[in-house]
């Protein structure tokens, strides 16, 4: 039995969920800015680069996880 | 219907995140202990040395947090944020996916962005930067191996996108299985580019200065002036040891995303009457 999109047990995928409208890209733009950044801290600052200067607190909190993620570290 | 499914992806990463967590702290943090224990007795062997020629060593810079914090809580905190930050990237890019991917079904749709958020995020761009432990490193070359690093994870994402969009073009000219060849040829080729361009992190300039021309940063036998050997090069053992369970944590990171995330997300997005009728008929 095939599963074309007539029969009862497929489900309906032939429209996008989401299509280009404000409310979606600002929603789906904002969950990717804020897991880059979430990122960002984990993996690069106070190493790389750094916002808050010369400080190394959050480079040496997230040290072991930054050196098993694969981020470059000291 | 998306908030909800990039609720569920931050909440499945988060939770995929403590799995890696669990296994890091079994198995990765013996490894990391030796590591700085080896880092430790290289800089106390090169103090001596440096004493012996009449050069005051540095001081070693204070520790802010224990050695336990950072295994306990550092680690977990990173890799729970880590996974949460890969769940939401993970949710977006399958929110985008829904139906613009014929007829995959939504569970195997998860499987799919999960296998290529490793591969994008992570196992690429490990090919040519593989992850380190703590001692293997210059502090002088931190920013290009961090600009590095970062380029490539950007191009491999990058490059993924791309070449999903150039299959589905393909597709319709080629049929899907040579579509998905071509394409990914494409992908390695691109990749591989960049990776040829890209520096091995042994051959950046300071590094040619102070060490000679080696391929990597992973420390050599420390010599006295007269070419003994006093302190040993870092272990090859612990260094597989500690990238393969890298990759392992990676893997189980992932295959938990894709694997919770399936299930939540086709009851999200499968009608009732649609479900019962299947169940019906054991699909
Ligand atoms: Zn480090």
């Amino acid at each position: 039995m095939s599963l074309s999109s007539a029969s009862p047990l497929a489900v309906p995928l032939s429209t996008p969920l989401v299509t280009v409208q404000v409310r979606t890209v600002l929603l789906l733009a904002g969950t990717a800015f804020l897991a880059l950044l979430a990122y960002y801290f984990i993996g690069v600052d106070e190493g790389a680069m750094s916002v808050f200067g010369k400080s190394t607190m959050i480079h040496e909190f997230f040290h072991d996880g930054r050196h098993f993620a694969g981020f470059p570290c000291h | 219907m998306e908030k909800k499914l990039i609720g569920r992806g931050v909440l499945v990463g988060a939770g995929s995140g403590l799995l890696a967590f669990v296994f890091a702290r079994i198995f990765a943090e013996p490894i990391i202990s030796k590591a700085i224990a080896y880092e430790s007795g290289r800089d106390a062997a090169q103090a001596l040395l440096d004493r012996a020629s009449g050069i005051t060593p540095e001081a070693a810079g204070s520790e802010i947090f224990s050695r336990t914090i950072q295994a306990d809580i550092g680690l977990g905190v990173g890799l729970i944020l880590l996974g949460a930050a890969m769940g939401a990237l993970f949710a977006v890019a399958y929110v985008i996916c829904l139906g613009r991917t014929g007829r995959v079904r939504p569970r195997q749709l998860s499987l799919l962005v999960a296998t290529g958020g490793f591969l994008g995020m992570f196992l690429v761009p490990f090919i040519k930067y593989p992850a380190n432990p703590p001692s293997i490193g210059h502090e002088d070359t931190i920013q290009q191996r961090g600009a590095l690093y970062l380029i490539l994870v950007f191009c491999s994402v990058l490059f993924l996108v791309l070449a999903v969009m150039l299959g589905q073009r393909l597709g319709k000219r080629f049929g899907n299985w040579n579509a998905s060849l071509l394409a990914g040829a494409a992908y390695v080729v691109a990749v591989g580019i960049v990776m040829v361009i890209e520096p091995s992190l042994g051959h950046l300039h300071n590094n040619i200065a102070e060490y000679g021309r080696h391929a990597t940063e992973t420390p050599l036998p420390l010599r006295d002036p007269h070419g003994q050997i006093v302190y040993p090069g870092f272990s090859a053992d612990l260094l597989f040891s500690f990238r393969f369970y890298s990759v392992a944590a990676q893997l189980i990171l992932w295959a938990a995303i894709g694997l919770v995330f399936a299930p939540l997300a086709e009851r999200l997005l499968t009608p009732d009457e649609v479900r019962s009728r299947r169940e019906a008929v054991g699909v």
